[in-house]
This record gives structure tokens, sequence and C-alpha cells, in this order.
């Protein structure tokens, strides 16, 4: 098998359970976003477009709608010989086999797949994340610096620095101090969940780490802190740009709200950093005579017949006469019936709301949302969270 | 079970009068309905309806169909068995390239040869449709004709150029007759035939021995009398498109749904070359209405009746009204469009205007600059 110097390790195995109905069927990276994609079309674009061919998926939670979506990697351009994508599920092994206890063990259980490339270094990322990056100047400044590991910061609101990994630096951006979720935070630079490893001295933590008793066998919790105890040379690259982790219907609102912006800090257009997906191949969308849409977002397939107001739709949406919907994500191949208002709602894939129902309301602190699958009858008015 | 049937598209001396949409490109290229070029309806069609090995007869300014055309992913016939064969024309001399098509399936019949499948369907890439061949093949087989030619009765003014012909009580075919003919008819010829393969090769080997070369003109057309030729009527939509007024008529056909969801649904998804492009973005401001918009636009100012392909921009206060404007068309602040036909990648400047009559769109060629 060919060299390759860096080699990417995509960690999709997040449940996303405070996606609640969203992800019933589906793991966390395999959540629609922004109109047309997935939200691991991200971090597999980034791979590409940073020019990283050899990228090993790891699934674990609910993964046939990801396995499916992503198949052999063509989409991204990763159906590559001597590399490409590989979808690494947890087996079963002759003396048993478990469920990746953790991100690290999820890595330690497929040491042998990265000795395959014999990588220099490998890149550690999270499908769990949007954000558009070059991984390039990543693994540059990882070697400028001769970093035993580099981590990606972004530099967040004192206000919320104590929900993230937070790191302290010194004057070379060395790491001097991790902590994860600290009450009372020295830093704003929080971790994003990427990680550039020498693959040699990740190789040698890890197999520590499993030995450890007691272990989270994580990266934010175990490893960091264990290569920054042992005088590790830790470093942080500085990410400027829009990051945002979709954990809660609310943060996946608001970053699918974001995009609705007059100049958005996510650049979907850029056609030199091009977001891949499966494209679904379906007709340009139509709008009809009385059709009204502003500052929205709408994919191929829709067909709309009412009034769309800062919305997403995404691909095969049917929209009815005289429905308003605004402030709204509208999931694929939704079914909007007529004389239907949805305002500050989620309205998951394949849901079918009937004509002139109420969903969500201009008062409702809570985002509305309708389940994947859902069939809300008609009339029926909904302001609150759905359950179903 | 797999169907028997392989298909051929010619593009051999394909009937069009296109202007300036085919300067730099070949009929089957031509941008269509947005998103597509013409070749996905008849290709689709054929990929849906079970048909697995598909040529594609190129001849002249092809550049654009082998790009568009890769190695037929988009269509699913990248396989290992089978797939997608473009054929560009395969001459001796320069003097050869003027020779009918028949000389041309002659040259490539290793590509009939080498299959075991029993029948083969020869289409044009022009006919806007979506239809399921393996039901032309099953009457073709239940009423044992020796040719079955894909027909629609269509008592409307034709606006594209198309053969007509005349049936007997049983749905023969007993007169045949190019665009320019006086048989009065209201069937037309979709120019699809479903035939043996051997009999294809007895076709081609017998007329080029008589020294005729045209497929439909010297071996299909005088053997009326002698061959059983029945039609197989087509109930669905159907755009002949090989001129600019049919060009633009059934590209705003397009605006009413039942037609847009018949023609891209039924029986199969229509499919094209895939291109990343991001969701349409409406900006505060804009008004659309009645049109088919693309990926990729960008949109601020006023469409109304019109199409937009992938990665149109629509300025401010622009507005575009019963116009067709084609991939990376950027409409300036102020800019009016009415009855105009873009090609690809043209730019009206801020506040110009341009405008063409209901009959006779105005078009734009290729990257201009107005």
């Amino acid at each position: 098998m060919p060299k390759s110097e860096c080699i990417a390790m995509l960690l999709a195995g997040g449940e996303g359970r405070r996606l609640g109905v969203l992800t019933k069927d589906l793991a966390k990276p395999a959540v629609h976003f922004g109109g047309k994609y997935r939200i691991i079309d991200f971090t597999l674009s980034n791979c590409v477009n940073s020019g990283i061919d050899t990228v090993g998926v790891l699934t674990q939670y609910q993964p046939l709608v990801l396995n499916q979506y992503l198949g052999i990697g063509s989409p991204w351009g990763l159906d590559r010989r001597g590399g490409g994508m590989h979808v690494l599920p947890p087996y079963v092994r002759s003396k048993g086999g478990t469920w990746y206890k953790g991100t690290a063990n999820a890595i330690y259980q497929n040491m042998g797949f990265i000795e395959g490339y014999d990588p220099e270094y490998v890149l550690i990322i999270s499908g769990d994340h949007i954000y558009k990056m070059d991984y390039d100047e990543l693994l540059e400044s990882h070697k400028r610096n001769r970093a035993d590991a580099t981590i990606a910061v972004i530099t967040v609101p004192w206000a919320e620095a104590s929900r993230f990994g937070i790191l302290s630096v010194d004057e070379d951006d060395r790491v001097v101090e991790f902590a994860e979720k600290p009450k009372q935070p020295n830093s704003n630079l929080a971790s994003m969940g990427v990680y550039i490893f020498t693959w040699k001295v990740l190789k040698e933590a890890l197999i520590r780490d499993e030995a450890t008793q007691g272990s989270s066998n994580d990266f934010g919790k175990d490893i960091i802190p264990a290569l920054l105890q042992d005088g590790a040379r830790l470093f942080t690259h500085r990410f400027e740009g829009y990051w945002k982790d979709v954990g809660t219907i609310d943060s996946l609102w608001e970053a699918n709200m974001d995009l609705l912006e007059e100049n958005p800090a996510l650049n979907l257009n850029d056609r030199e950093w091009r977001i891949y997906s499966v494209n679904p191949n379906r007709p340009a969308h139509y709008l009809s005579p009385e059709s009204s849409v502003q500052s929205s977002l709408i994919n191929e397939g829709c067909v709309v017949k009412g009034t769309i107001n800062r919305s997403v739709l995404f691909q095969c949406v049917t929209v009815g006469e005289g429905s308003f919907i605004e402030d709204s994500v509208i999931m694929p191949n939704a079914t909007i019936g007529k004389n239907v208002r949805i305002i500050r709602a989620i309205v998951g894939d394949g849901a079918i709301v009937g004509d002139g129902c109420v969903i969500g309301s201009v008062d409702s602190a809570d985002i509305a949302v309708v389940g994947s699958g859902d069939r809300i009858e008609a009339e029926s008015e909904l302001e609150e969270v759905e359950t179903v | 079970m797999k169907l028997p049937l392989m298909g051929v598209i010619n593009l051999i001396h394909e009937t069009e009068d296109m202007g300036p949409l085919t300067s730099a490109r070949c009929l089957a290229t031509v941008p269509f309905g947005a998103r597509y070029r013409l070749i996905d309806f008849v290709l689709s069609s054929m990929v849906n309806s079970g048909i697995q090995k598909v040529a594609v007869f190129a001849h002249t300014k092809y550049r654009s169909l082998m790009d568009h055309l890769g190695s037929g992913s988009n269509w699913d016939l990248h396989s290992k068995q089978s797939g997608l064969f473009v054929l560009p024309p395969s001459m001796e001399d320069q003097s050869d390239f003027g020779k009918g098509d028949l000389y041309q399936f002659y040259r490539h019949r290793d590509y009939f040869a080498r299959s075991p499948l029993e029948y083969v369907v020869v289409a044009r890439s022009h006919m806007v449709c979506n239809i399921d061949f393996a039901r032309v093949l099953e009457q073709h087989r239940a009423r044992g004709s020796d040719i079955t030619v894909v027909c629609k009765d269509w008592p409307d003014a034709v606006t594209g150029l198309t053969r007509k012909a005349k049936l007997d009580a049983d749905g023969r075919i007993v007169d045949m007759q190019d665009h320019f003919g006086r048989l009065a008819s209201d069937v037309v010829s979709m120019e699809m035939y479903v035939l043996r393969k051997e009999l294809l090769l007895d076709l081609v080997d017998t007329s080029l021995a008589q020294g005729k070369d045209h497929f439909v003109r010297h071996a299909v057309m005088p053997r009326l009398g002698e061959l059983k030729v029945d039609a197989y009527m087509h109930e669905g939509v159907l755009g002949v498109v090989n001129n600019i007024p049919s060009y633009y008529k059934h590209s705003l056909e397009l605006l009413d749904p039942k037609v847009w969801n018949e023609l891209f649904f039924e029986p199969g998804p229509i499919f094209t070359k895939v291109k990343d492009e991001p969701p349409t973005r409406y900006r505060a401001g804009s008004a659309v209405v009645n049109s088919l918009v693309a990926n990729g636009c960008d949109i601020e100012g006023r469409v109304e009746g019109s199409i937009l392909f992938r990665g149109v921009k629509v300025h401010k206060d622009a507005v575009v009204r019963n116009s067709i404007v084609m991939q990376n068309g950027i409409i300036g602040e102020h800019g009016l469009l009415s009855n105009c036909i873009l090609d690809k990648e043209v730019e009206i400047r801020s506040d110009q205007q341009l405008m063409g009559a209901a009959d006779l769109p105005y078009i734009a060629l290729k990257r201009k600059v107005i």
C-alpha cells in the first residue's frame, strides 16, 4: 500500500441525543443542514479540498442511513485507488469485540487501518461540526513547530468559555494548560475537536491510555491532558471563521438561520471551496405565480405555491397554496399542505403537514419540531416541541 | 429479467436549425430545462427502462458531449460489463465525413456484434420526453413487428422539425416523409426505432451495398411495404426541440407544474451531470414568480415566467421576464430582459435592456457582455 503523509480519521459515531426526534433513526453527522447537506459533508469536503485523500470514517450509533449516504465516497471524490474513504464500524474479533468506548478508543481499535498507510501524521476530526477549514495549513503549522500534537482553536466569548475545552498558551502558541469545560476559564481559546498528531506519538499515547485503569478513552479528557503532563510539544493553531457545533435543536436552527444573512459567515457559494454532497439529481425548483420568496434558501425539486420568508427548504419540499413559512427549516421530501402556518420550526424529512395546520409561534421561546416522517393531521395546532 | 435491448443515440446529421445555440456544441448538448442537456431525456429514459448498454454515435462539435457524459456515472452507466460507449466518427479520410449515418453504423458494427442483446433502439437526442422503452419492446414483440417507430399523435401545430407518419387502421405505418414533406397526418415520428439487431445489421449492409447511406431515408422509408413497420403511440408530454421557436416554446411549457412533474418524474427521473451547487439564495426584496430556478442562483431582483439555469445572478432592481438564462448568467442592477435566451455566462451590465419578441426571442451568444 502506498505511504500517505497524512490521513484523516473522522469520528462519526455521535448519537446527537439532544437533537431528539431528528436523530431517532440517524447519527448526528447524518443530520440535514443548509438546504442540501448533511453535517458530515463539511468535514469530508474539507478533507478533499485540503488535499487529504485517505479518510477513515468511524461510525457507531444508527449507522444505516450514514453508511448508505457515504457509499464508497464518490460524491466527495474519495473513491480513490490506494486510499479514499473507508467506513470503520466497531467489529467483532476472535476474542470478543467491543463498541467504541470513547473517541480515543475508536482510534485505538483501528490502529491497524492507520498503520496500513504508514502515515507521518494523523488528522483527527469529528463529523459533528459545521466549518470550512484548510487542514493543510494546520499540518504546515504542526510541522513548523515540530509539534507532537496541534490543536485547532477558536476564540470564543468569555461568557461561553466554560462550555468548551479551553487551552492556555504561551507566546509561541504552545499549550501550557488544558481544561475541559472549566468553571473559571483562564483563556477563551476553545478546542474545535480538530487535532493533528504525529502518528508515532499518538500511537504510543493510545496504547498507554488503553492500559490506564479508569480512563474514559477520550481525546479531550484523557489523551491531551496525559500528553501535556508528559511535556509533549502541544501547540495550538488559531482558526478564524465560522465554526458551529449543531448539537441541539436551537443551535441547528440557528446555524441554518445564519446562512440567510446578507453576507453569511459561512459562504456556501465559494467555488474554490465547494461543499460536496450526495446530489439528489432532481429538477430545478418551481415557484408558482402566487408564490413569494424572501431571504431564503431553496433546493432542487421543490414546488412552492405559498409564501416563504427567512427559511431553508431542502430538496423536494412541496408547499401548498396559501401557506406561510417563516424562520423555519423544512427538511427533504416534506409535504406542506394548503393554508399552513409554520413559524420558528424545524420540519423533519418526509413529514407531512396537513392543510390548515399551525406549527410553532412567534412568541414561543422553543423551536417547534416535527419529527422525520411524522404526519400532522389537518387543522392541528402545535406550538410546542413535538416529541412524537 | 434483463431487458434484451441495447441503445443507440444517433447524433449523425441530426436535423436542426438552432443557430447560435449550436455554433459551438452539438444539438445533443444544448442546455434545456434549467439544468439539463437535450440528450439527458432520451439517455435517462433508456436507463430507467432497464437498458444497460448505450452507445452515443457522436459526429461533430462533441467536446461538450464528452465533457457532459464523462464515464456515464451520472446515469449509472459506468458498469463493467456494459455501460456507456461514446463513439466518435470513424473515418478513412475527410470525404467520409459527409457520408450518411449508415456508414458510421457500419464502422461501429463491432459495438452491435459484441453484444448478445437481441434488440436495438436507435434514437435521436432532441426529443424531450420521458418514455419507457420496455413497453415499446413489449408491443414490438406482441405485434410481431419488424420495426417499431415511436410516434405521437399531435394535432396541434408542431414547432420543431419532425418527420410525419401516416398509419393504417391497425397502426402500421404506410407512409413517412421528412419534415418538409406535404404528407397530411397528425402523427409525428419521435425518431425512435426498435428492431432486431440482426435486421439492423442486414439493413446496414444491404443499403450500403446498394449505394444508399441514410438509415431512415434509405433503409426504412422505402421498405414500408416489404417490412412490417408499426407505430408505438407515446402518450406522455413531448417537445421536439431542434429550432429556436421550438426551444423557446417547449422550455416555457415547463412552467406548467403538470408538464414539470410528468416530464421530470414519470415514469422515471431524468438524470444529468451533477454540479455540486448550493441551494439557490433568494435575498430580501426578491420577487420571483412562475419560474423554474436551478441551484446556485443568487436572486435579488424580479423574475417572471422565466427559466434560470445553475449559478445565475439577478441583481437588485433587475427584471427578467419570459426569458431563459443559462448557466452563470449575470443580470446587473436595473437590467431588463424580456423574451430573451442568454447562452452560458452572458453578462448583462447594469441598466442595460434586452428585448425580444414573444415569437422571436433575442439570443445572446455564450460569454457575451452587453
